[in-house]
């Protein structure tokens, strides 16, 4: 799948729900799905800078794709990691880095985008997006 | 007995919703809530008397400099200090700071040592580790207890005559401790030590005596007491403000201007560079008044009642630990379910409309005491009620069963 129909089916899934507290469950679900890194990628070097909580990510290639996992301390930042990467995960590091971000405003965590949330999920997306540019480099 | 009713009534914003809810607003210790009657001096301000001070010849300036000094002669009764020139206005307590770090530069030497408790604010460490590479001084720290409180045996024991400066909270942010601070300032002094105050914390709650404490320096942000943002107060004993150069050069801090040599102004003008925060100044001072007004007496009588409450309260909910549990505390409970993410509980409480700090609290090295990556705050002030300690709490209880 691209990674806009990715992104449209999570929307889909999310506009099920009527209110905040079964979107943060549902988020909290997708937590515990999320594809986790070996813990000995689990170093300082991996965190990212500028969240209130730990996350870390390590990504690789798997042939043209870029995969992703991921982990954090918190139990809602790891919702948040976790639909980032479903959106993200197997794609080709071109596609990352030009995959529009807007359907985390149509799921309802706009909140999580304001600066006082410690820039946690824009930093997330930057860092996923320069992974992708620094295996795109690798790749050509 | 606080009419609690009549005092919310003070502070429009009390009324507002947050993501539907009602708001429960328990940052106190981050800033405070305005009440009307500061907020109308802000724009009477603006509307009537805007002008430069000690500046121009005409009326509005010399009203709005009128006000202003009136603003600084409050502080200074408020606080006690001997003369009104010993307060200086600064942009909060971290400038403050600043002013006296800086202003030590000059005065110590290789070997000379800082002390510095160990549970300061960011803004209390940082400007010191500066001094320190500066100077070539070494900072030690004053440990503490796991009940957050000062090992008073240890501050006996690093005080000595290379002291020069102590530095200490009278009332810890991330903790909620009430330093024994008079104690720290008359063992200093045996020494031959200057202390710094960083009264941030306390001055929402008590009303320290600036000449009973014998203090030297003691440093206040008006936003934590009702007051604006932007605006705040150094203290400083007369012969240590002389001794101290000024910080910032500009206008208003000169007496006399060549191109060979510029020649100070008094105090407390030496210290105040540039046009100042006139407005806020003038604000602080009616917030001042408005606390006053409340009586400090009633203000700590009512909040130790609401730390007492949702002290046993939160202790109910099981698996909730509860950092800082010294003896003399002020009205902050800094808390962590086991198991569970401050920022996670943060991040649902807001959802039910309650307002909570989460995080380090710019203390970085009392978290790594506990070994905790941050905790969940609840601050409270004298207009919040038990019943909105009953919100805060059913509000932890829903995150905690919504996280596990």
């Amino acid at each position: 799948m691209q990674i806009k129909e990715i992104q449209d089916e999570i929307v889909d899934e999310f506009s099920m729900f009527d209110d905040w507290m079964q979107r943060y469950e549902y988020m909290i679900e997708l937590g515990k799905s999320l594809p986790l890194i070996d813990e000995k990628y689990k170093t300082d070097d991996n965190i990212i800078k500028g969240c209130q909580s730990k996350v870390w990510v390590h990504a690789e290639l798997d042939d043209d794709k870029l995969v992703f996992t991921a982990d954090s301390d918190a139990i809602i930042t790891k919702g948040i990691i976790a639909i980032l990467i479903r959106a993200f995960s197997n794609q080709k590091p071109q596609d990352i880095i030009d995959a529009n971000t807007d359907f985390i405003d149509e799921i309802g965590l706009k909140e999580h985008l304001s600066p006082t949330r410690a820039n946690g999920l824009v930093s997330m997306i930057k860092q996923l997006k320069l992974y992708a540019v620094a295996y795109q480099t690798q790749l050509n | 007995m606080l009419d609690i009713n009549k005092i919310r009534e003070d502070f429009p914003i009390l009324k507002r919703e947050v993501n539907g809810k009602p708001l429960v607003y328990l940052d106190n210790a981050a800033t405070s809530q305005t009440p009307q009657q500061v907020i109308d001096v802000i724009v009477d301000y603006y509307h009537n008397y805007n002008a430069n001070i000690h500046r121009g010849v005409h009326a509005l300036s010399q009203e709005a400099t009128d006000k202003y000094e009136i603003a600084r002669q409050k502080i200074q009764k408020h606080f006690n200090a001997k003369n009104s020139y010993e307060i200086i206005f600064t942009s909060g307590t971290t400038h403050s700071i600043n002013i006296v770090a800086n202003g030590f530069t000059t005065l110590l030497k290789k070997g000379d040592e800082i002390l510095v408790s160990a549970m300061e604010h960011h803004s209390n460490i940082v400007p010191w580790q500066m001094l320190a590479e500066r100077t070539g001084a070494v900072l030690r720290v004053i440990p503490m207890n796991m009940e957050g409180e000062l090992l008073m045996e240890v501050y006996d024991e690093l005080l000595s005559d290379k002291t020069k400066l102590v530095f200490c909270n009278h009332i810890s942010n991330a903790l909620g401790t009430i330093n024994p601070i008079k104690e720290i300032i008359d063992k200093a002094h045996v020494v031959g030590a200057a202390v710094l105050i960083d009264g941030a914390q306390a001055a929402p709650h008590i009303k320290a005596d600036m000449q009973q404490l014998d203090v030297d320096f003691y440093a206040a942000s008006a936003h934590k007491m009702c007051g604006p943002t932007g605006v705040g107060m150094l203290y400083g004993k007369e012969e240590w403000l002389n001794k101290l150069p000024p910080y910032q050069g500009g206008g208003e801090m000169i007496a006399e201007v060549t191109f060979e040599k510029t020649t100070y102004a008094d105090l407390p003008h030496k210290f105040e560079a540039g046009t100042p925060n006139i407005c806020g100044g003038i604000a602080f001072g009616v917030a001042l008044d408005y606390m006053n007004h409340i009586g400090f007496d009633a203000i700590a009588e009512y909040e130790h009642g609401l730390l007492e409450y949702a002290t046993q309260e939160l202790l109910k909910i099981e698996g909730l630990r509860i950092y800082g549990t010294a003896k003399n505390k002020t009205s902050v409970i800094s808390f962590n379910i086991e198991g569970l993410h401050p920022y996670d509980i943060g991040s649902i409480l807001d959802k039910l409309g309650v307002a909570v700090r989460t995080g380090h609290h710019c203390a970085q090295p009392i978290m790594d005491f506990f070994g905790i990556p941050g905790t969940v705050r609840a601050s409270f002030c004298f207009y919040n009620t038990k019943d909105e300690v009953d919100t805060l709490v059913e509000a932890v209880a829903r995150a905690k069963a919504m996280l596990e």
